[in-house]
């Protein structure tokens, strides 16, 4: 299944963790991504949050999501209008994090890429490419592994399961 | 003819019943599945959105009650609440609060053995490979497809061996190894990899003691950090179940996408900087820096072992704290809070004046036990330092091993254990 948005790139750097996503503090008062969000990246710039508008893509460095795996850090992205991340490289827990909630993470190289860059992302089964309108120029990545893209395609696990995603109730 | 396998590609197949080798995406069958009270609240969710009833094994699915131990909010009160309700109604086991860290008590309780394939809904998961086996971390909605179908998919990843030479010197610790093998590897060096443990200097390091080098691993992105079973593991499980099982081993012509050597007789005492466990120097660099709070815990530093260490170390030093530090002590389960009563250590502790909280994660995250005060310098025998790790953005956290954080404790700053006394 064909994936397509557009948006303003958002730059963040290197190594952003997900406690930098969003402090385990403030998980500990709610877990209503609504009101999280307007602590979306706090620790790295407290002013974020409040500048993100939907359709925003999340550009980043290297190693992005690392540290806890707490799902949350996907979904207070999700829940801020975010659809996709492009990074040079992320945790494996923030991927398959973002992979089982829809969000979409694609592994590029991230250097040319600059704030406020109009970027249009689409993704099918053979590959995945960013056209950047601002520079005119165009990212490839390797599209997602099969059974990664269903669930993503499903618009994540929850769907997948619900439809009787590794047959429930049968020994492999 | 079957390729030649990892340790985790041996696990992976044995578990997916396909012969799955690194790269390759799989479907397995999981031997437990374990939720925090920190990510259960969101898994139970999930389970519900999922459509889920029943749990597919209940008897493979445990809850601890860590990170919020004991809840200081009526918030956390009520994550408890919820975590129990659903224990309780689909019978899987609850650790309660003060019963400790999750991958610390189900390997206490001989609950994770050789050859499984364990998840759990906390990066620190992989501590329990130190047991040969596969575990790791994954989020709430891996936990809750896992409880609704007893499965998850993998991706098969490629193997980093590691080779530990020799033996270390005396006065360097576990975390030393570790938090030097971390920096080696760097922030994502090990990331979509696993770690496979091998070398004569092995040997040099007891089951507690591969607990913290499996636990630091995934401060460099390890998905697994495996040791092969041998005499240490069986007289560890030995004490703790009645099941027996044979460890799983890689073969002579396995693939390893990289190979690092450690001569464990080079490394000399090490700590972690603020705000990355991956920036580390030597402790040398550091000398005389202020310390205000010295914390003694968590999944890498909270063992019987570690107080034991600190309490040698302050007891060279005179016996006593330096004046305006502040010494936490967290034990990382209610089995070392109770040895420790036992032998003693916690009345030495407590006649130190240090504060003693609940077995559990404590300080580690910010969200139970003691929040350093602003501009605080803090030294820990934890696993991560990011900025505001401990609920206050202006307090600089550094990580070093029990007795290093024991040396500072006495005098105030930080100081080589090793000049102690
Ligand atoms: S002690 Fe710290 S690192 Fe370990 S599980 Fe608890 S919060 Fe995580």
């Amino acid at each position: 299944m064909a994936i397509h948005c557009d948006g303003r790139a958002r730059i963040v750097g290197n190594d952003v963790n997900t406690d930098y996503i969003i402090a385990s503090t403030r998980k500990r008062d709610t877990l209503d991504e609504q009101i999280l969000k307007r602590y979306l990246l706090e620790t790295v710039d407290p002013a974020f949050a409040a500048s993100v508008q939907p359709g925003d893509i999340l550009v980043a460095g290297t190693n992005f999501g690392c540290g806890s795996a707490m799902e949350i850090a996907a979904t207070v992205i999700l829940a801020a209008g975010i659809t996709a991340v492009v990074a040079q490289s992320f945790s494996r827990t923030f991927f398959r994090n973002a992979v089982n909630n829809g969000l979409l993470p694609i592994e590029c190289d991230t250097s040319d890429i600059h704030e406020g860059d109009r970027l249009s992302v689409s993704s099918d089964s053979a590959a995945i490419s960013i056209e950047n309108r601002t520079r005119g120029t165009t990212l490839a990545a390797s599209p997602l592994p099969a059974l990664m893209a269903d669930i993503l395609a499903a618009g994540g696990l929850v769907e997948f399961i619900r439809h009787g995603g590794w047959t429930q109730g049968q020994p492999a | 003819m079957t390729r030649p396998a990892t340790i985790s590609e041996k696990i992976l197949s044995a578990k997916s019943g396909v012969e799955a080798r690194a790269g390759d995406i799989v479907v397995c069958d999981v031997d437990l599945v374990i939720g925090t009270d920190a990510s259960s609240p969101m898994a139970i969710d999930y389970f519900k959105r999922m459509g889920g009833t029943a749990l597919f094994y209940p008897k493979r699915v445990v809850f601890a009650l860590d990170h919020y131990a004991p809840p200081s909010t009526a918030k956390t009160a009520a994550f408890h609440e919820q975590v129990r309700a659903f224990a309780n109604e689909h019978d899987a086991a609850l650790y309660e609060v003060g019963r400790g860290i999750s991958h610390q008590v189900v390997a206490e309780l001989g609950r994770v053995l050789p050859g499984d394939l364990v998840i759990g809904a906390d990066s620190h998961t992989v501590t329990c490979g130190a047991l040969n086996l596969f575990a790791t971390g994954v989020g709430s909605s891996d936990l809750a497809a896992a409880m609704i179908t007893g499965r998850i998919w993998l991706r098969v990843p490629e193997t980093i061996k590691v080779t530990l030479l020799g033996k270390r010197s005396p006065g360097v610790a576990p975390k030393d190894v570790a938090l030097a093998m971390i920096a080696e590897l760097g922030a994502e060096g090990a990331n979509y990899r696993a770690l496979e443990f091998h070398g004569d200097g092995v040997g040099d390091f007891t089951l507690e003691d591969r607990f913290v080098l499996s636990n630091l691993a995934v401060e460099s992105g390890a998905k697994a950090a495996i040791f092969a079973a041998d005499a240490a593991t069986d007289a560890y499980l030995e004490r703790r179940t009645m099941q027996r099982r044979s460890g799983v081993t890689a073969d002579p012509a396995a693939r390893y996408s990289r190979e690092i050597e450690i001569a464990l007789d080079t490394i000399s005492p090490l700590v972690a900087i603020p705000h990355s466990p991956n920036d580390v120097v030597s402790i040398a660099d550091l000398l005389g820096t202020p310390i205000h709070m010295v914390f003694l815990g968590t999944c890498t530093g909270g063992r019987v072992v570690d107080f034991h260490e600190a309490l040698a170390v302050i007891e060279r030093g005179g016996g006593r704290i330096a004046p305006g530090v502040q010494l936490v002590i967290t034990p990382a389960s209610r089995e070392v809070h109770r040895r420790l009563i036992v032998d003693g250590s916690l009345a030495k502790f407590s006649d130190l004046g240090a504060i003693i909280t609940t077995p559990g994660c404590g300080a580690c995250c910010g969200t139970s036990g003691a929040i350093p005060g602003s501009g605080m310098n803090v030294l820990s025998t934890a696993n991560r330092n990011f900025k505001a790790r401990m609920g206050n953005a202006t307090a600089s956290i550094y990580l070093a091993s029990p007795a290093a954080c024991a040396a500072a404790a006495v005098t105030g700053v930080i100081t080589d254990p090793r000049a102690i006394g």
